[in-house]
């Protein structure tokens, strides 16, 4: 491990002390705790839609969800270290065969659902 | 005037701040970084320190930089460059510099050897427009186009911009913030790009256009030989015989 590489994880390892980051992947719906400052008073603003794209860079890491709000399709992209996050919930675990879900974009209603993931439970159902 | 520091260009990386912003910084090492001679007025006819950085095998030095080394004391340097400095600002010969030499939220010059490009046309090397890419233009969609006039002056300009060997020169990046520094390993954060590739040899100074704060430790910050850093592995060892001295 080179010198960069050791100061990164020296401070993923002090920003992550405080959150939870949980473990998630393209196709996943995310509620994620965005820091917003309003002049002297900062408060928590939610964020929520599916998770298209993930790219692991070390601290520079960063995550894009995509919701479509008032009929407009919005995507943002989050630093999975930075201190403006304050939260990542999966809310939905999505069942999908690519990496980056970039096709979503050219699609929309019925055909831009995620099926969910069903988890093995080991023959439970059987 | 201060004297600077010897370098090395460690990489980029980026640093998240409390207050949530993240500034993309470049890393930068001192390696024992260590006053090798004094040039006085009486002598030699002006001020300066000979700072010395980097670890070099003696069986690759010469008889005559053996002797130099020798003759201070120190361990041989890969890197020896020449600071000026004001005359109650020398620095006794044998000093380490450490990192907080610099104090965060300063601002400082960094001078070095940017990348070698090598042949490189006009329109990488001046920022050229090059030709268009239909109506006509054939084979020269990136050249120059035209260099001058007719036959009067029938000549080209000196110094007219053309292709040419690009980069590999000394530059000086002025004003450029140190966000942190961390003595323990020896390493200054500085903000935004500086010249050179990963590895290469820079010098540090105090800003000419910015001055100096306060803070800033004014002949020199010098390391005490019983905290001599253990920085990373190739310069553990020449760190361990600073301490000896």
């Amino acid at each position: 491990m080179n010198l960069i590489q050791q100061l990164e994880q020296e401070q993923i390892a002090k920003l992550t002390e405080a959150k939870k980051i949980p473990e998630f992947r393209a196709g996943d719906t995310l509620r994620v705790g965005v820091k917003v400052k309003e002049g002297e008073r900062s408060r928590t603003q939610f964020y929520e839609g599916v998770c298209i794209a993930r790219s692991n860079k070390g601290i520079g890491s960063n995550f894009t969800v995509r919701k479509i709000s008032f009929g407009e399709g919005v995507e943002r992209v989050f630093p999975l270290y930075g201190p403006t996050v304050e939260s990542i919930d999966v809310v939905r675990r999505g069942d999908v065969r690519r990496a980056k879900l970039y096709y979503l974009r050219s699609r929309s209603g019925k055909s831009a659902r995620i099926a969910e993931l069903r988890e093995n439970t080991g023959g439970g159902e059987g | 005037m201060r004297t600077g520091v010897i370098a090395k260009k460690v990489g980029m990386t980026r640093l998240f701040q409390d207050d949530g912003r993240h500034v993309p910084v470049t890393v930068l090492a001192l390696e024992g970084c260590q006053v090798v001679a004094q040039r006085t007025n009486d002598k030699d006819g002006y001020t300066a320190l000979q700072l010395g950085a980097g670890t070099v095998k003696v069986k690759n030095l010469t008889k005559p930089e053996r002797g130099h080394f020798a003759k201070a004391e120190v361990e041989p340097k890969r890197k020896l460059v020449e600071f000026r400095v004001a005359e109650d600002a020398l620095v006794d010969v044998g000093a380490v510099i450490s990192a907080d030499h610099f104090v965060a939220g300063q601002y400082v010059d960094v001078t070095g050897v940017t990348v070698g490009k090598g042949f490189a046309g006009a329109m990488k090397r001046w920022n050229f427009g090059g030709l268009r890419a239909t109506h006509g233009v054939s084979v020269s969609h990136r050249s120059h186009g035209s260099t001058g006039n007719r036959q009067d002056p029938g000549k080209v300009f000196k110094n007219k911009k053309m292709a040419g060997h690009m980069g590999a020169s000394q530059i000086t990046q002025q004003n450029l913030e140190i966000v942190s520094t961390d003595v323990e390993r020896g390493l200054l954060f500085v903000k935004g790009s500086v010249p050179g590739h990963k590895g290469a040899w820079l010098q540090v100074k105090d800003a000419a256009k910015i001055a100096r704060p306060q803070a800033a430790p004014y002949p020199a910050s010098v390391l005490t030989a019983a905290a001599a850093p253990a920085t990373q592995a190739p310069a553990e060892a020449p760190a361990d015989a600073e301490a000896g001295e």
